[in-house]
């Protein structure tokens, strides 16, 4: 996102978090005097916690059910957040709109048969002809739909089919960094004039145990923890997995002031990279991703994805405090959403959306954070991935 | 920028100046060229798991890469990284850094069987699946095993092997990915955020529980018994794809870029159209409309309008509907001439490679300029009286082409297309 021919405006936001849906209820329920508890299941995945999704009505976003039948619910989750912010952002019904509009997803890979796969792995402890079992069992077993549900690219696909967004379709992956690179080609498009109006987001379904055993594998994943995110550090740190869609509608502002369309904020610029987390190498690169980002910008206040793996996460603390002060207002939404991976960015980004919006500025959700002082114009967000790559943006209110 | 380094829309020339390219054919483009050109299928009987009683039985596997393992993340990252490094090459970059980003069409990759039935073994306690698997992984770091099945980990190593900038890009559009990442890096140089991109796309999904899922959605060939005829683009009697893998690698640049470095063009990347459908998820729309808006938006952004380009590289998967639907939609827009244009599908011969598809047929493409040799559409011995063009049926032809429209549509409703060009200088 170099150069502006265009201001880039955040008109729509769709949001499904442990706390339930929809951009206002989000805001109503996070912004009050007090951060809410976290609504966590520590016991179903024991040892390890996730935030589970909250009850859904489908058909209020997927009103076919054989569309529904299509799907699981990471793709399910998606589609129905998509739908949220094109309502939010009053386009949902305006086909030429909609027909013209740029759809940028950030995706994982979908869902397993988790069944099918355990009682695969229970024959297996009796067979030595493994492929052949998997010859026997799989082509009965599998259901042909599931692997529509598997594929990265059918969250989009769902969309398109379900709120008939059809300009282009791009889906993105690599875990948090899908939702960096989602959002950063959504508005380094529409900022250079290739886009007018795009619809970005990303979701995530942390109640699957093949997801947390892919994290699990290289130990990112919080044990037997309940602690918010910052303090969960001092015992080592580690992700705690939250189910969670963000989607936003992002427009030029031309084209969202001819429509007279509402405008939550503007994205003004946004920076991404990835290299070694060496505790001197991630402190120079994260230090010039702030430069590039903030510049000579005065920065309010900060909402931070963080994942909650060591070491990232604590020096993603001890970078934000030696470059905006002890003082500055960071709020880590992980410690009440969970850490929503490719959703994660687009999250942070509809948060910062929603505090400028109604200029005012969350609680601490947690101990170690500072009250705000002031009405927040200017918020950076960053996404620091568990495992690798990191993403900032600025926020700013129009 | 001058004039000469501007396109008829005042945007910057962009131009490839190295190539890379993986398939069942070989490793590399002389060998690749020459068994295309020759009419030889890669596609054969299965070799790596047994596929008793599969429907299916063939595919158009590579087997000749020394991968860390036999699974799709090592096998499409052990491609990448040849057909980058000889596109690199090729180009005149060396392994000390690229002054641009990567776009890479990633291939679905997660833990496998072979990991699954490792990790239980692990673990002499307790009832088998996932919990003994979460018990396994608590045991002990696998750090290995966690970076192959991170979606975005081969684009990671191939940035960190060739000094790519900034944060590498995995993307996926399913089979239209390796157009995807073309696209992209055509973006990105437009916007003026770059002068070079890298543009990969790799697969090498060809497992077990893979070949069964695309043939429960019966989208494969069951002709098992002469596996190098089986894939038929445009036959009568096609009936399914063949699942296959490969990749390829482009370095592209602007032609100021290039030229200020006195690096070789090997053609240029003129136009690309996209447009996404609404119709169903593995089904293009009856009346076309997607694919034939992406292919017009793809001549426009070239300059070409509604012109006959001097060959068409098909998507040409093969399967009933794929090949007829192409058909329609290339005659709503080029009319009767469609019939004198030269097609062909090197699917007839590579199979479909899925993700690396669009970005394979590119470098064919641009070979098919560079050589004046168009590759056949081989196993073309029922033509299909439905659709009526010139395929280029089972021999090479020497024909001049300057300009190349290569379609790449997939599931999910994503439809793009290359419009290409050869050298301009």
């Amino acid at each position: 996102m170099n150069k502006q021919a265009s201001e880039v405006w955040i008109t729509g936001v769709g949001l499904v978090s442990c706390f339930g849906e929809g951009a206002e209820h989000h805001w109503n329920v996070l912004s009050g005097d007090k951060a809410p508890a976290p609504i966590r299941d520590c016991e179903r995945f024991a040892p390890y916690c996730v935030h589970p999704l909250p009850e859904i009505d489908w058909s209020a976003q997927i009103p076919r059910r054989g569309d529904q039948r299509q799907m699981e619910n990471w793709q399910r989750l998606g589609t129905y957040t998509a739908g949220l912010a094109l309502d939010d952002a009053g386009v949902k019904e305006d086909e030429d709109l909609i027909s013209t509009m740029d759809l940028v997803v950030a995706a994982g890979g979908g869902e397993r048969d988790i069944e099918t796969d355990n009682s695969i792995m229970n024959d297996a402890t009796s067979r030595n002809d493994r492929d052949h079992l998997l010859l026997e069992r799989l082509p009965n077993d599998l259901r042909p739909t599931l692997f529509l549900a598997q594929l990265s690219n059918l969250l989009a696909g769902n969309i398109s089919i379900v709120h008939k967004v059809t300009g282009s379709s791009r889906t993105y992956m690599g875990e948090e960094n899908a939702g960096i690179t989602a959002i950063e080609n959504a508005a380094a498009r529409i900022a250079a004039g290739q886009s007018t109006h795009a619809l970005v987001g990303g979701s995530y379904n942390a109640e699957r145990p093949d997801l947390l055993l892919s994290m699990e594998l290289n130990h990112l994943l919080a044990r037997d923890s309940n602690a918010p995110v910052w303090a969960r550090q001092e015992a080592g740190g580690g992700v705690i997995c939250g189910t969670a869609g963000a989607f936003l509608v992002l427009e030029a502002a031309d084209f969202a002031r001819a429509r007279g369309a509402k405008c939550y904020a503007k994205i003004a610029s946004i920076k991404s990279d990835l290299g070694s987390r060496e505790e001197a190498a991630t402190h120079t690169r994260i230090a010039a991703m702030f430069d590039e980002t903030v510049g000579e910008r005065t920065i309010d206040a900060v909402i931070s994805g963080a994942a909650g793996s060591a070491p990232i996460t604590a020096l993603e603390l001890a970078a934000l405090r030696e470059r905006f002060g002890a003082d500055m207002p960071i709020r880590a939404f992980t410690s009440l959403t969970g850490h929503p991976l490719e959703a994660n960015f687009p999250l942070g980004v509809a948060l910062a959306a929603l505090a400028l919006k109604n200029h005012h500025f969350y609680p601490p959700f947690e101990q170690a954070e500072t009250a705000a002082d002031r009405q927040p114009a200017s918020i950076l967000v960053t996404a620091f991935g568990s495992w690798k790559g990191e993403g900032v943006a600025v926020v700013e209110a129009v | 920028m001058s004039k000469q380094y501007q396109d008829h829309l005042g945007r910057p020339i962009i131009v490839v100046t190295g190539m890379g390219v993986v398939t069942s054919l070989g490793r590399g483009k002389d060998d690749n060229w020459a068994a295309l050109t020759s009419g030889t299928s890669g596609i054969r009987k299965i070799s790596r798991f047994p596929t008793d009683g599969l429907n299916t039985e063939i595919a158009g596997t590579v087997d000749f890469m020394n991968a860390e393992e036999v699974s799709a993340p090592a096998i499409s990252y052990a491609m990448a990284d040849a057909t980058t490094e000889e596109a690199m090459s090729q180009a005149g970059f060396g392994r000390d850094g690229f002054p641009g980003p990567l776009y890479f069409a990633a291939p679905p990759v997660e833990l496998e069987w072979q990991h699954r039935f490792a990790l239980m073994e692990e673990q002499t306690q307790g009832e088998p699946g996932y919990d003994r698997l979460h018990r396994s992984a608590r045991a002990d770091k696998h750090e290995n095993m966690h970076s192959l099945i991170q979606l975005g980990t081969i684009a990671y190593r191939i940035a960190d092997n060739y000094g790519t900038k900034g944060l590498p890009i995995s993307l996926s559009t399913a089979c239209a990915s390796g157009a995807t990442a073309i696209q992209q890096g055509i973006e990105a140089i437009r916007r003026g955020d770059t002068q070079a991109a890298l543009c990969v796309a790799s697969d090498g999904s060809v497992t077990c529980e893979g070949l069964i899922r695309f043939s429960l959605l019966s989208a494969l060939t069951t002709q098992n018994e002469k596996p190098e005829k089986a894939s038929k683009p445009f036959s009568k009697d096609r009936d399914g794809f063949v699942m296959s893998e490969g990749s390829a690698a482009l370095v592209l640049e602007t032609l100021e870029h290039a030229k200020n470095r006195g690096a070789r063009i090997l053609g240029t990347v003129m136009g690309v159209g996209e447009k996404a459908d609404k119709f169903h998820r593995t089904r293009s729309s009856p009346d076309g409309v997607p694919v034939i808006t992406a292919m017009r938006e793809g001549l426009a952004d070239a300059g070409l309008e509604d012109k006959p380009v001097d060959y068409i590289n098909a998507h040409g998967t093969s399967t009933p509907e794929n090949d007829r639907m192409e058909y329609n939609s290339l005659k709503a827009i080029f009319g009767d001439a469609i019939e004198s244009i030269p097609i062909s599908s090197n699917k007839s011969m590579i199979g479909h490679t899925l993700t690396a598809g669009g970005a394979v047929e590119a470098v064919f493409s641009f070979l098919t300029m560079q050589t004046g040799t168009i590759p056949p559409t081989i196993n073309y011995d029922n033509p299909d009286p439905d659709i009526p063009l010139d395929v280029v049926p089972n021999v090479k032809r020497d024909a001049q082409v300057n300009t190349v429209l290569s379609n790449s549509f997939g599931f999910g409703g994503q439809n793009a297309c290359l419009v290409l060009g050869a050298d301009v200088a």
